[in-house]
């Protein structure tokens, strides 16, 4: 196994175990737990776009998401500040199990799926300034120049979106 | 190696240092620390007064609606550094000159839209 791979493997499994912890405890116990896992799990994903290359992405993971999206997580759970009364015991429900058992049958799935195909992707080198904001910039504003202008759309209706919904009117 | 993963030895021996040097700093202070605690030294510390409310309170929506603002913005940052990057090249080809500006243009003119909106409604005024 070559240093590439095993990297991709340690990284993989980090980005599962902290994603595990999120939901079951410690992080499912104590909201807080939850949200601090999740940022060392957006820790371990940049890692996996270092070894794509997404030099850029691996940069924006840990700023965008681990940096300004888990403040908006923990506001929310402090602005919830449920206690473990109104939290509720944990119960075992239906739902639960049957959820259980959708992951494991998507998994073993996966499994088979991977085990049988085998893919003939040719092995092509990467264009110079892959991955870097110059190759991003080209790409943005060359080939979807029209989905960038949507997205300052969409952000112009999270802004409206959180201005009526804290103000309660229009 | 592949020399695409140059730039991040040092990313590597960076990262190991500053968790290093964090755990030697605990594993130290819990070895050496003496521990003697009181009831004065374990409640929440307001400035040498005593506490007059309990620290479990639910927060405003107000701080909300900043972080989510802030959000919005930052992203908008996300999307002018590579243009911004790319933007002296692009100016060197006068087809595309044109559409490098005006793309921007229109995609922060959008969002100023936003930020007059919040600014008109009141949302930067804490009250």
């Amino acid at each position: 196994m070559g240093f590439e791979q095993i990297l991709f493997w340690l990284l993989a499994l980090g980005v599962i175990v902290t994603s595990a912890l999120v939901v079951l405890p410690p992080g499912g116990k104590n909201p807080l737990y939850g949200a601090l896992l999740l940022i060392v799990s957006f820790f371990f994903m940049s890692g996996l776009y270092v070894l794509l290359f997404a030099h850029t992405m691996a940069v924006l993971q840990i700023l965008v998401y681990a940096g300004a999206i888990m403040v908006l997580f923990t506001f929310v759970i402090m602005l919830l500040n449920l206690s473990k009364k109104e939290l509720g015991d944990e119960t075992r429900t239906i739902a639960k199990g049957v959820g259980v058992v959708a992951v494991v049958a998507l998994a073993v799935k996966t499994a088979l799926v991977i085990e049988t195909q085998t893919l003939n992707i040719p092995a092509k080198p990467l264009p110079a300034g892959f991955g870097g904001v110059d190759a991003i910039a080209d790409t943005l504003f060359h080939n979807y120049l029209v989905p960038f202008e949507l997205t300052g759309v969409l952000l112009l209706v999270a802004v409206i979106g959180a201005v009526v919904l804290a103000k309660r009117t229009l | 190696m592949d020399p695409n993963y140059a730039p991040y030895v040092s990313v590597l021996a960076c990262s190991i240092f500053v968790l290093g040097l964090g755990a030697v700093i605990l594993i130290l202070n819990y070895m050496l620390g003496p521990r003697r605690p009181t009831r004065e030294k374990g409640i929440p510390y307001e400035s040498g007064d005593e506490p007059h409310s309990k620290p479990r309170q639910r927060f405003s929506v107000k701080f909300y609606m900043t972080a989510i603002l802030f959000l919005v913005f930052d992203l908008e940052v996300v999307f002018i550094y590579p243009w911004a990057s790319k933007y002296s090249d692009w100016l060197k080809d006068d087809a595309f000159a044109g559409i490098a500006f005006g793309g921007m243009m229109v995609f922060v003119a959008v969002l100023t839209l936003g930020l007059v909106y919040e600014w008109k409604r009141g949302a930067m005024e804490w009250e």
